[in-house]
């Protein structure tokens, strides 16, 4: 069949796929390659898909280009782990490090929409505190934003991305109600639940950018657990279904299967634009400013490889910071059994979740925090994890595996610190696209270490509160990617401004989960969906004061090419 | 021997196969998968017999059902060329590591004991196994493989990912299995829909089975 999204591009002829109908389509407004459009997004993650959206909205030109297929949620997702491993990024990469990290499956996705694809929708803010975590708590680096204009930001992501979340959240500055109901707890959310109330500390249930009611043409969320694999309902809020649909209404070219190879840098020392591989080619996308939204690997390995004499260390790297301070948030987790039936296979992974030791400061012997969440790892997943975390084979393996209806199990999202030592360079081996490949250095420090063992000590605990018998721990293993061009009130120590925009170069930018200074202990996805707003916000102001290279911005009023311009 | 009691009495997965819980893009998927043919077509002859007889150790198998192929599918994935994405430094891609990892375990064999991995008894299979997992195979044959990274993140990864990869695997564990467009109603503690498994409880298996025989 022609119709393989793995090796045909589905957005193009100005047209795109209707993800919300089988076999449907939406028009798509086309730009001319030799024309500059005022913005060329690489990468259509939570970052790069949301910019895109704004922007477009706002009445910019927008290409946003990414490597990986158009899916179609309703037809190409299968029910199925091994198939759907189609999500994730698996070019070749090399890791090393004292603690390697696990990709692949683990970390980024390859696909419009990006690892929002197949992420776990768990969808925190931050703790107010963390944007000045250096002054306020005393470790790590401050942002160069405020939390009070970012909790503006999270509201207007949790209403576009209808997050279902509790009536009141118990931890941090009041915010608003959830825009739809919480979603039902599962066994494995009870246990939790039913430890954390043992333990004496607060639970509650987790915010999840999946429907609790029906939105347009996406209906509630049916308690599959298939959310890693790729939820095949539409209820999941991934960029796919939210932002992307609305860039393109709003006049947003999106190109799939278009991966970006370097970004062209002018004699001027402005870019101009980004070289391509769509088709079996290498093409030219001329434009007036160049975002980066790659994800906390590709965006510094796109930097590096587009080193030129004039910057031979890579583009905005005059800090020498472009790949450094790469973050992970470490992903421990305490399992056993319980007598009763968990079956924690049904519905989103994590039901509920304790932020208890992300706002308690006192009782830690280290820096950060963590929150920690219930589990509901698919077969393949669980045996993989019994396997190499474990070390059961033969007999014991298969016999563990038949107590699979009795895990239950807990699993952190705990902070890492920055340190320059962790980060990616370039390899000498190449790609399938002759582009020079990502090492990626990692290694935990005393305080990460600390951390995981008060986390693990302590979800101990909560299972051993509920009863569950042979506990273990599964102690290495990470999540989410951040860092690698982080932002700042320093070009000397910092990659970006708080506009997301480069410090060496005017018009290129950056924005998704590379510009954080620091992670936090609560998954990225919302607050790099909030910096993107704000992003969009300020490049509307700055172009209205004739302080950007676009058209738009030479123009007035700015708003309106949105929904008018492609209607056929 | 071991004693195998079926946890979860007569469940069968693809009794699914047309209900609401299976939709065309999950059969379609779960169609190739039970059709592969037990014949290699990445490794040789010779390989895939290695690959075979080390399956068997890592995830025995009873005789009283069809096997799953685990062989054949490894086979399938190299062949496609799925690959991790991701591997530490000296390590060989994916394909590369598992033909360099399979000669060692041969050269091992030989060397040890003067026979093929695959002709060896259970007894001594294991041992040698064990002796990767613990990283202590270090003959010329390895080059830059360690063998407990071979063990553990391409050997038995592989083999694991297969095995639970295939509807057989999933009712012997009393999985829901795919689980679209109907997913499921009754989350808590100790509940099931009717269209999942029902445990075998101590001595009684009875209304387990006749539970399961219905399931669809
Ligand atoms: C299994 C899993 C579960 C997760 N669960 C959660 C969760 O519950 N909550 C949460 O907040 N976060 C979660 N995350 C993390 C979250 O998905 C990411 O942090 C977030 O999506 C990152 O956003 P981003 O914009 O940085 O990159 P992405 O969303 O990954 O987008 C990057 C895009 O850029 C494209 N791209 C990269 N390089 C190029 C190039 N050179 N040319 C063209 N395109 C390119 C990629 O194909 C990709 O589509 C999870 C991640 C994983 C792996
Ligand atoms: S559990 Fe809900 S969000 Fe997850 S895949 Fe199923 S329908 Fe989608």
């Amino acid at each position: 069949m022609s119709d393989n999204p793995l090796h045909v591009p589905r957005a193009s002829g100005g047209r795109a796929p209707d993800v919300f109908r089988p076999g449907g389509w939406v028009p798509m407004r086309q730009y001319r390659e030799s024309e500059p459009v005022d913005f060329a997004i690489v990468g259509t993650g939570a970052g790069g898909g949301t910019l895109a959206c704004k922007l477009a909205e706002y009445g910019f030109s927008v290409v946003a280009l990414d490597a990986g297929p158009y899916f179609r949620p309703l037809e190409d997702f299968a029910s199925d782990e091994s198939e759907q491993t189609r999500l994730y990024w698996t070019d070749d990469r090399i890791v090393d490090g004292a603690n390697p990290l696990q990709l692949g499956g683990n970390n980024s996705g390859k696909a419009v929409g990006g690892s929002t694809v197949h992420f776990a929708m768990v969808s925190l803010r931050f703790r107010p505190e963390w944007f000045k975590s250096r002054t306020a708590l005393g470790y790590g680096a401050d942002w160069p934003l405020d939390w009070r204009e970012m909790w503006d930001y999270y509201t207007e992501v949790e209403q576009a991305l209808k997050i279902s979340g509790p009536v009141t959240y118990p931890w941090g500055p009041p915010r608003p109600r959830y825009p739809y109901r919480a979603h039902p707890l599962n066994g494995a959310a009870r246990a939790l639940a039913k430890g954390c109330e043992a333990l004496g500390i607060k639970w509650t249930e987790t915010p999840l950018a999946t429907l609790s009611a029906p939105r347009g043409l996406a209906h509630p969320c049916v308690y599959r657990g298939f959310c890693v694999a790729g939820c095949s309902t539409n209820a999941k809020q991934s960029a796919l279904v939210t932002w992307i649909p609305r860039a393109i209404a709003a006049g947003a070219e999106i190109r799939d299967l278009a991966m970006v190879g370097r970004v062209e840098v002018e004699p001027s020392g402005l870019v101009s634009g980004v070289y391509y591989h769509r088709d079996g080619a290498w093409r030219f996308q001329r434009a007036r400013n160049v975002v980066v939204a790659g994800y906390a690997i590709e965006t510094p390995r796109l930097l590096l490889n587009s080193a030129t004499s004039r910057f031979p260390d890579g583009l905005a790297n005059s800090s020498g910071l472009v790949g450094k301070n790469l973050m992970a948030q470490s992903n421990q987790a305490v399992w056993g059994r319980l007598e009763h039936e968990v079956r924690s296979y049904k519905g989103p992974p994590s039901l509920a979740i304790t932020e208890h030791w992300n706002y308690e400061d006192k009782g830690k012997d280290f820096f950060g925090g963590y929150s920690y969440m219930s589990q509901g790892p698919l077969p393949q997943l669980w045996a993989n994890t019994l396997f190499s975390a474990r070390g059961l084979w033969g007999e014991s393996l298969v016999e563990a595996m038949k107590d699979y209806n009795h895990v239950i199990g807990l699993k952190i999202v705990g902070e890492m610190l920055p340190q320059e030592s962790n980060r990616v360079t370039l390899a000498e081996e190449v790609d399938q696209y002759g582009l020079r490949i990502p090492r990626v250095t990692y290694s935990w420090c005393d305080n990460d270490k600390r951390l995981i063992d008060h986390s693990l000590n302590f979800m101990g605990r909560a299972l051993e509160a509920v009863d569950a018998r042979d506990i273990w721990t599964q102690d290495d293993d990470t999540c989410h990617l951040n860092g690698t061009a982080r932002m700042g009130s320093d070009a000397r120590t910092s990659v970006v401004d708080a506009d997301c925009r480069s410090w060496d170069i005017p018009n290129l930018w950056i924005c998704d989960g590379s510009v954080f200074p620091t992670v936090g202990g609560a998954n990225p996805s919302l607050t790099i969906q909030a910096i993107a707003c704000r992003t969009a916000d300020r490049i509307r102001v700055l172009a209205q004061r004739g302080e950007l290279n676009a058209a738009v911005g030479r123009r007035s009023p700015l708003h309106q090419r949105s929904t008018e311009v492609h209607r056929s | 021997m071991h004693e195998r009691r079926d946890r979860y009495p007569e469940y069968d997965v693809l009794a699914k196969w047309s209900g609401p819980s299976w939709n065309d893009k999950t059969r379609e998927v779960i169609a190739r998968r039970l059709s592969i043919a037990p014949e290699p077509r990445f490794f040789t002859r010779d390989e895939y017999d290695t690959v075979v007889a080390i399956a068997h150790r890592i995830v025995p198998q009873p005789a009283g059902r069809p096997p799953v192929p685990i062989a054949a599918l490894v086979d399938r994935k190299l062949h496609d060329r799925i690959m991790d994405g991701f591997r530490g430094p000296g390590v060989p891609r994916d394909a590369d590591a598992w033909r360099q990892g399979l000669k060692a375990l041969n050269a091992e064999a030989s060397a040890a004991y003067g026979q093929r991995f695959a002709a060896l008894p259970d007894g001594l299979q294991d041992k040698l196994l064990r002796a990767a997992q613990c990283g202590e195979l270090k003959s010329a044959e390895w080059g830059g493989l360690h063998s407990d990274a071979f063990f553990k993140h391409r050997m038995g990864r592989d083999i694991v990912l297969a095995y639970y990869a295939h509807p057989t695997a999933w009712s012997e564990i009393g999985w829901g299995g795919p689980a679209s467009p109907r997913g499921y109603v009754r989350l808590d503690i100790d509940e099931r829909d009717p269209w999942e498994a029902a445990e075998a409880k101590d001595g009684s298996d009875a209304a387990a089975r006749r539970s399961n025989r219905r399931v669809r």
